[in-house]
């Protein structure tokens, strides 16, 4: 399995998601192999093995010593090397070319390795997948968690990056999507038959989590989340412009921007713009996971307005928390949470509605809540691990 | 002898249209969603038609043409038929031809398809009343025949409608209402001195009514022949077998492609080949037969879902806030005297907007979301409050122009609500099992 983040070293899903996974795989009894570009000491070698314990539940895990990280883009990745090149110049110097060295050590590990099918999460990684299936013969599963469509919001996609993918799904026997919104825009944009793409959704892993301090906000107002990337992805602009709205039907409310990105600054003017910004906090990143927790507890409600989100785990993490959601319709996760409330992002009007609606109703808050957080238990990985390995023996029943 | 005895529920809610905080304040029209949506009543109630009561009325009427001992029950809520008269009287005129046959039996309920009964007595007689006036204009009858919302019965309604003058009542004959007993024959309410209660075959009815098309059912596909066969075989054990289903059963539930229509058309034919066989109305069956024991049922029932209570109803919170808050306004909006008002205020008591509300199966995607005309649980409560709120609005503007008229609530009859609610909070479980 070739991943490219992995807890604790991770910053987004996908790192959550094959961790839910992998464990639940082991626990079946599948042993794995997982292959992870990570930032190695340089007096290491330039891969790294480590065997399974406790805390990794995987039998062999190889660490490839490389700067890719987590939702590593072609400009962060340059930024990356200018720091490092001084240091090593085992790097390549730029995304492209190292993508190209992961298939490399992809290619060694292949050979020196036994397997039986391969598993390949993610653009970053298809070309190891590619370079394994190739030298080995055995058949490759490339896993869709995200696609350039959904990382760029509909604007300019990286041309190289949408070849590689393509590629990548052309190449491989089987592709998992993670719901039916990323399986719809693989069969739309990269032009794969939908006969070949699996939809197994992402599973969660339930951690209940009950804050008993009241802080002063939260006795005096209302607050309404939201927690991730500030992007055009994310549609933070359509959930102010619903605030906007909210407002003149509820001062009392305030809403809370958890997270950083490209549209930071142009949110803010326009927040202030709108003569709303006192109505607004915006916190930044918060890093650390009982913070984040403590966020989500406070809330009255969360939202995910996203324009396009392949998965998206946060409402369920909220949920985890005693916080019932608003999320976009246009998520993979609305295909199986049912507990919350959906709009459509560009909506404002409804997801004003349906803001003031749980901020008043006192009932429904709590009918959302009660029927969220049961729903969520059920959502763990057990289904969609089992899912994963039934696809791996009809993979290699075909093969015989 | 078998008296086979048929009972229709004809139904359809004025559904709340997508009623946003927007329209508070500023719009009044509760019901009349133009969208293409299924919340807009007259579309459905064309589709519904054009399926269903159109076609199953002229099968009806063929057979009640060509068998004079073939007989049938209606009960239509007060609801549906006033759309009928809105929307669509060509098939009020197939209905009103049914009837002329004289075969046909028409059943009392609530006007508005209500849970009246459940949150005060008053209310309940009320509507009651306005829908045995709407029979005696429509159809020129006066039923003598009682069935409650959704077959909703507890020793209490029995009393009451006993008390109200109907000669018998309706009830679901399920295993843990009858226990042993057999549901083909008649019983007395217990401490009622005359009225009988008649109670659903469920086996039977759901045969039709759920399992006809199921080909998994090890008896699919059904036939008259083979139905009629389970029908004799209760002579000797029963004197009546009480058939009672949505009509929506024909052609809505189960599609014409089933076959359901070629089956009702054959069954009578059937039935009566068997010379111990015959139809009767409620009336005729209570009229020709004496009870067998007494009928005890101390909690409420209902003929719903596998587990006959209230639950799809009165399942969870926001169904108790949002039904609390509608009775809870009662008292209020009888003192306007508006009639427009007291109307609208009573289209929101029809039990299926609290039906929209339930989030029991709702995770599982089951019979509930079908019939959901919203698309969540969550989004039918939004706008059923958003609209409480305008009509409380409505109140306060009425009660600012009139402060004399002012009411004391303490003086109300929808007291009721508070005890209702205490009796409930009681129970573990939400449910209402209260033996009152």
């Amino acid at each position: 399995m070739f991943g490219w983040e992995f807890p604790p070293f991770h910053t987004g899903g996908l790192g959550t998601a094959c961790e839910g996974l992998t464990k639940c795989l082991s626990k079946n009894g599948v042993e794995l192999i997982f292959v992870l570009p990570k930032k190695l000491d340089l007096n290491v070698d330039f891969l790294k093995v480590v065997y399974a314990d406790d805390n990794i539940p995987i039998k062999k895990q190889y660490y490839f010593n490389s700067i890719i990280q987590g939702y590593t883009t072609h400009k962060s990745y340059e930024n990356k090397y200018e720091l490092e090149k001084e240091k090593d110049l085992i790097y390549a110097s730029n995304l492209n070319e190292e993508v190209e060295r992961y298939g490399l050590v992809a290619k060694r590990i292949a050979e020196e390795e036994t397997f039986d099918i391969i598993h390949a999460h993610d653009w970053l990684t298809f070309k190891a997948g590619m370079m394994a299936k190739r030298v080995s013969g055995k058949k490759l599963v490339v896993h869709v968690h995200a696609t350039e469509f959904d990382r760029c919001g509909g604007q300019g996609c990286n041309q190289h990056v949408y070849d590689i993918e393509k590629k990548g799904m052309q190449e491989a026997d089987q592709i998992i999507a993670i719901s039916d919104y990323t399986k719809k825009q693989i069969v739309k944009h990269y032009g794969i038959s939908p006969k070949k793409v699996i939809v197994i959704h992402n599973g969660t892993q339930f951690e209940e989590f009950i804050l008993n301090e009241v802080s002063n906000l939260k006795k005096s107002k209302k607050i309404v989340l939201s927690l991730g990337r500030i992007t055009l992805q994310k549609g933070i602009d359509y959930l102010i412009s619903a605030a906007r709205i909210v407002l003149k039907y509820d001062r009392n409310v305030i809403f809370v921007i958890a997270g950083n990105g490209d549209m930071y600054e142009e949110i803010v003017r326009k927040v202030s713009d709108m003569g709303i910004a006192d109505n607004f906090i915006f916190t930044g990143w918060v890093k650390d996971k009982n913070e984040i927790k403590k966020m989500y507890s406070m809330a009255d409600l969360f939202i995910m307005p996203s324009v396009s989100e392949p998965f998206g785990l946060v409402p369920l993490e909220a949920q985890m928390c005693g916080t019932p959601s608003l999320i976009s319709k246009q998520s993979g996760v609305a295909e199986i949470f049912s507990n919350c409330l959906k709009a459509d992002f560009w909506d404002v009007n409804d997801m004003a509605d349906k803001i003031v609606a749980v901020l008043k109703y006192n009932e429904l808050h709590k009918t959302l809540n009660e029927n969220g957080k049961e729903e969520v238990k059920k959502l763990t990985w057990d289904k969609p691990a089992v899912r994963c390995m039934d696809l791996y023996k009809k993979m290699m029943e075909e093969v015989n | 002898m078998v008296s086979v005895c048929f009972y229709f529920q004809v139904h359809q809610p004025y559904r709340v249209k997508k009623y946003t905080i927007f329209d508070i304040g500023n719009n009044s029209n509760y019901f009349y969603d133009d969208g293409d949506n299924k919340r807009n009543n007259e579309k459905i109630l064309r589709k519904v038609s054009n399926k269903c009561y159109l076609p199953a009325n002229a099968v009806l009427l063929e057979l009640l043409n060509k068998y004079p001992e073939f007989k049938i029950s209606f009960s239509f809520s007060g609801v549906f038929l006033e759309q009928l008269e809105e929307f669509a009287p060509d098939v009020l005129d197939s209905f009103k031809k049914l009837v002329d046959t004289g075969q046909v039996e028409i059943l009392a309920e609530t006007y508005y398809h209500s849970l009246a009964f459940l949150y005060s007595k008053g209310e309940f007689r009320e509507q009651v009343k306005l829908h045995e006036n709407l029979i005696k204009r429509l159809f020129g009858l006066t039923p003598k025949v009682f069935r409650n919302t959704e077959l909703i019965y507890s020793n209490e309604v029995a009393r009451e409608v006993e008390a109200m003058g109907y000669k018998g009542i309706l009830s679901e004959g399920s295993d843990n209402i009858l226990g042993w007993r057999s549901p083909n024959f008649l019983y007395r309410p217990i401490s009622t001195k005359k009225i009988k209660v008649l109670t659903k075959n469920y086996r039977l009815s759901d045969d039709l009514a759920f399992r006809f098309s199921e080909k998994s059912w090890k008896e699919w596909p059904l036939t008259a022949p083979k139905y009629v066969e389970w029908v004799n075989a209760i002579n000797g054990n029963g004197n009546v077998l009480n058939l009672f289903m949505d009509y929506e059963t024909f052609g809505e539930h189960q599609w014409e492609e089933t076959g359901i229509f070629e089956f009702m058309r054959h069954l009578p034919g059937e039935i009566l080949k068997h010379p111990d066989n015959n139809f009767k109305t409620p009336s005729e069956v209570i009229d020709s037969y004496n009870v067998m024991g007494d009928f005890d049922v101390p909690h409420l029932m209902s003929w719903a879902d596998v587990e006959r209570d209230l639950s799809a109803w009165l399942g969870n919170e926001i169904q108790h806030s949002a039904i609390n808050k509608v009775y809870f306004l009662g008292h209020r909006v009888l003192k306007t005297k508006d009639e427009e008002l007291i109307h609208k205020w009573r289209k929101l008591q029809t039990s299926d907007h609290f039906y929209y509300m339930c989030t029991k199966w709702f995770a599982d995607g089951d019979v509930h979301k079908y019939f959901n005309p919203y698309e969540s649980p969550y989004d039918a409560f939004i706008s059923f409050m958003n609209v409480l709120q305008d009509l409380e609005l409505r109140l306060e503007k009425y009660e600012m122009m009139n402060p004399d008229e002012k009411c004391n609530l303490s003086s109300s009859n929808f007291n009721n609500i508070y005890k209702f609610n205490s009796l409930l909070n009681n129970k573990s479980e939400g449910m209402i099992n209260g033996n009152n």
